[in-house]
């Protein structure tokens, strides 16, 4: 079977948004893919050591929220403080509650999947980032790096 | 029920974990050897077909009981 191959740019960094590279990775590994994940500017946040990714109902209507808190909440509400780290901490607990796997766990099965993972230089340089921040033997590259990879894939995903 | 030759227990686990699990201890075994997989996420039926399609391994037996699904499956 002659191995196909999937890029992915993340762009994205919270917890919900962390979720679509890793799942598709992982899974396109376990299915023989050869994978890259490229991470730039929020996405960046994905490839911390020490992963403190929040979800935030603030501008996100879509997102279903708790005890049917959207039908009594004014929107204004989402953005009372606090309200980003108690709706992370919900969103944990119903994602554990129904064996959901962690973000931390798909990253670590990615990794020992041999996915690709790299971070854009620039945008750890227009951050003030520091490499490391970042997981051990990433490869900090630009976008003619992508490109070297993404140029003869299958399936190429923006996230 | 015909033989396998392992078992994994996906119960309670959801997409991927299903997949990437039973991957994992497919990896382990020999061609030929059938992995039993025993789930809970109604996902994972079409999925277990499509990885199956895949991966040049075969679905022997895909079934469902009072909310669990077990599947059969041999390395190919």
């Amino acid at each position: 079977m002659s191995e196909k191959k999937l890029a992915i740019i993340a762009t994205k960094g919270t917890l919900d948004w962390a979720y679509p590279p890793f799942i598709l990775s992982s899974t396109a590994a376990a299915l023989g893919y050869d994978v890259m994940i490229f991470f730039t500017f929020y996405g960046l946040q994905l490839l911390k050591k020490d992963l403190n990714l929040k979800v935030s109902p603030l501008g996100n209507p879509g997102m279903p929220m708790p005890m049917g808190m959207d039908k009594w909440f004014p929107v204004l509400g989402t953005a009372i403080p606090g309200m980003e780290s108690m709706m992370t901490m919900m969103m944990k607990n119903t994602m554990k509650k129904k064996g959901v796997a962690s973000i931390e766990d798909l990253r670590e099965l990615c990794v020992e999947a041999d996915v690709k993972l790299v971070a854009c230089q620039m945008t750890v340089d227009l951050f003030d980032m520091d490499q490391s921040e970042f997981l051990d033997g990433l490869d900090f590259v630009g976008a003619a790096s992508f490109f070297e990879f993404a140029g003869d894939s299958d399936i190429t995903l923006y996230i | 029920m015909a033989d396998f030759d392992q078992e994994l227990d996906a119960r309670g686990l959801n997409c991927p974990l299903p997949i990437l699990r039973a991957k994992k201890a497919i990896n382990g075994m020999d061609s030929g050897q059938v992995l039993r997989i025993i789930a809970t996420d109604p996902g994972s039926v079409k999925d277990f077909e499509a990885f199956a399609k895949q991966t040049g391994n075969e679905l022997m037996e895909s079934t469902e009981a009072g909310g669990e699904f077990t599947f059969l499956m041999k390395k190919g």
